[in-house]
């Protein structure tokens, strides 16, 4: 390969590296060194070549803050190990390395009838990250998180190397690594229970709603029938929103042919101008108007169905230079007003954008310490960053979750301030002895003020 | 239940399947598969069920990736450990190769090493070591598996050199004149077995984004190696020329670099 007279060692001295960017593009901070190992037995040697507190695993940077980075500090890119160490046929059982994507799973499984048991509306997000997000679904309130069906994962941990932790050996550090935010140390694997289907095709239904309360009695009277629900929701029309609903279950395999498509790429960032309360109520109003025309019942991918954005590749682009935001809270259903309120604050600033996504959590126990689920109703809103005045809204919206007594989700956040991370997370602090003293993440450092 | 690899044995007694693509299910055999590009082409191999014989030092990364082919779709994954640059220890990677494939349709080559040039420049140990390892063992093992072959009159062998090898250039023409040399090496066997209809690939990558340059500036602008990986397998089932440039600009990159006269391009920085 043609090379330039670089070093080969990874340089002893600090020395500025490649971008590494969270899903948001917001913010931008450099790091110190990125470390690629390829293989799971040179992680330990990484754990003990550094310091306290400035490592931190990274998957496919689908984190939208700062969870995911490691300001001046170095991160692990655990996308080389990808490798899956095997599979029971007969039981669904699972295990790879922590970089493989949930999109190379249902690559390799879904033909052999087999689904993820939890998936979030992105396919391009790691094992790793998956773990460590305790991320949700559409099934939530039937399936509950995706660490629940974790069985069993070993942990690259500096000081007391790889611990295997399930639920007789190490549960409570299978806990915290759950929603851990890979503080807790490196997955080497981990063992997933998948589900079997019948094939790729989901018998899906699409209901548009005029207001809160009609979502919520169609998602109470979806939840004993459907596996899959979730809601889009035009936020700029405060608290009497319009939206539609879609809910669905796995179909029959209808013994068709199916092929994945790859879908454009947005090349660069759009210019900033391009997206303003008008543009974005005029993609609502199509977008709206153009669903609620194909209400009804239909069989369609699983791909569409779940993962609509992952056929625009680098749809974050979308947001132009500065990058944007995304704003995703619960709050408890007893406190509806609260909700409206939250809607009409939105409303009100004219910033808010499309997907607006709604969901009603269930009751499934949390699978981690610091898993963000809980019952109640969940929104996730972009919001284009436009400097003080965005973050100025969302500490609004921040007054009214903390008063409802709902919670933020670590994983969308970049900016939230140490109080309310306690608010939505009053217990925090008994994770902290579960964390790798190597470990340390922007996020962890800001909302907890630990160095 | 069982969450290893499975035992694997090949089964010689199935009647040979097609794979998709139409590509028959081979017997492919490669030599340093634990190298980035030979991780992607062994994944693609093993989604059209072929059966591999995998050869790479560490016995611990072999098996894990024998666990994740087989899962993949490979009809049977074997390793072997071995020190490729070693040149005693071919004659027993060859009999293991023939005595658990004696019927192995096509080889391939992956493996290789990298120094600092600088390295190179001052140390003439480092020099024979990058030269033993890209060049003389390379050519070495290429020999054994040629000459069955040839015998044999059928078969496919590759290797992977390097766009480095087109030209000698001041800060790199150490890997570049072993990774060249391999590639006349390659232009010769492929006259010499062509009688026998044996094909023999030469595998020209440009800048690949794998460990071995990883410490490189703009790594982040090279090839995707999965993108390397579905080209030479392209190349493996008859659908391009013997001599591959991946990605495939690299071939007018280089006809370019090549017309660059000497004296303007002794003078050049890089």
């Amino acid at each position: 390969m043609p090379g330039q007279s670089a070093l080969r060692k990874q340089p002893a001295a600090p020395q500025p590296t490649e971008e590494v960017l969270s899903w948001g593009r917001y913010p931008r901070i450099a790091h110190r060194y990125v470390h690629k190992p390829a293989w799971s037995d040179q992680v330990p040697e990484i754990l003990n070549a550094a310091a306290p507190g400035s490592l931190l695993p990274y998957g496919l940077g689908r984190s939208y803050g700062d969870s995911c980075l490691n300001a001046g500090r170095d991160l692990i890119d655990c996308r080389r190990l990808n490798r899956i160490l095997g599979f029971d046929e007969s039981t669904g059982m699972l295990r790879c390395e922590s970089g493989v994507s949930l999109a190379d799973i249902l690559d390799v499984f879904l033909p052999k009838g087999w689904f993820l048991p939890v998936t979030p509306g992105t396919s391009f997000v790691t094992v790793g990250g998956a773990i460590a997000n305790d991320v949700h679904g559409k099934n939530h309130h039937c399936a509950g998180t995706f660490g629940a069906h974790v069985r069993q994962i070993a942990l690259h941990r500096s000081n007391d190397g790889l611990v295997v932790c399930n639920s007789e050996e190490n549960s409570d550090m299978l806990r915290a690594t759950i929603a851990g935010l890979g503080l807790t140390g490196v997955i080497a694997w981990a063992e997933i229970q998948l589900k079997r289907v019948a094939g790729p095709w989901i018998d899906a239904e699409l209901l548009p709603f005029h207001s809160l309360r009609s979502f919520l009695d169609l998602s109470r009277e979806s939840d004993g029938r459907f596996e899959y629900t979730v809601a889009w929701l035009d936020c700029f029309a405060g608290k009497n929103p319009r939206g539609v609903f879609f809910r669905g279950n796995h179909a029959n395999d209808r013994g068709k042919e199916f092929h994945h498509k790859r879908g454009p790429k947005l090349p660069f960032a759009l210019p900033e101008w391009m997206l303003n309360r008008y543009t974005v109520k005029a993609f609502n109003t199509v977008y709206y108007t153009f669903h609620a025309a194909k209400k009804g019942a239909s069989v369609v991918a699983y791909d569409p169905f779940f993962y609509p954005l992952d056929s625009i590749r680098q749809w974050n682009l979308l947001y132009g230079r500065q990058g944007f935001l995304q704003y995703q809270c619960v709050i408890p259903e007893a406190n509806l007003e609260a909700f409206e309120e939250l809607l009409d604050r939105i409303a009100l600033s004219g910033m808010g954008s499309f997907l607006g996504v709604l969901k009603q959590f269930g009751s499934a126990a949390p699978a981690g310490m610091l898993s963000f689920p809980r019952p109640g109703l969940t929104i996730a809103l972009d919001f284009a960053m436009r400097g003080e005045r965005t973050l100025k809204l969302m500490q609004s919206l921040d007054e009214v979750v903390r008063q409802s007594e709902g919670a933020i989700y670590p994983a969308k956040d970049a900016r939230v301030s140490p109080a309310m991370f306690e608010a939505s997370f009053p217990h925090w602090r008994s994770f902290v002895p579960y964390m790798d003293p190597k470990i340390s993440s922007s996020f962890w450092r800001r909302v907890t003020g630990a160095q | 239940m069982t969450l290893t690899a499975q035992p694997t044995t090949t089964n010689p007694a199935s009647a040979p399947a097609t794979g998709r693509n139409g590509a028959a299910r081979k017997k492919i055999i490669v030599l340093g598969a634990t190298s980035s590009i030979a991780l992607e082409v062994q994944r693609l191999l093993a989604r059209r069920g072929c059966e591999l014989l995998l050869v790479a030092r560490s016995s611990q990364r072999l098996a894990e990736v024998q666990a994740d082919l087989v899962v993949r779709g490979a009809r049977g994954v074997l390793t072997y450990s071995a020190d490729l640059a070693w040149i005693q220890q071919h004659a027993a990677i060859f009999d293991f190769a023939r005595r658990v494939f004696p019927d192995f349709d096509t080889v391939l080559l992956a493996y290789g090493s990298m120094h600092d040039q600088k390295d190179s420049e001052t140390s003439v140990d480092a020099l024979l070591e990058e030269l033993q390892v890209d060049f003389v063992s390379a050519t070495a093992i290429l020999t054994l598996f040629a000459t069955d072959l040839e015998r044999r009159g059928a078969g496919c062998l590759a290797a992977i050199t390097s766009v480095a090898g087109d030209r000698g250039r001041r800060s790199n023409y150490v890997y570049g004149s072993a990774k060249g040399g391999l590639s006349l090496f390659l232009q010769g066997l492929r006259s010499r077995l062509y009688p026998a209809g044996v094909r023999v690939i030469t595998i020209k990558p440009g800048p690949v984004q794998t460990p071995m340059t990883d410490h490189m500036p703009n790594a982040a602008r090279f090839a995707d190696p999965e993108q390397v990986a579905r080209d030479i397998v392209h190349a493996l089932e008859r659908r391009s020329p013997e001599v591959l440039y991946t990605p495939k600009i690299w071939r007018y990159i280089m006809t370019g670099v090549q017309l660059v006269p000497e004296t303007i391009f002794k003078r050049l920085p890089f």
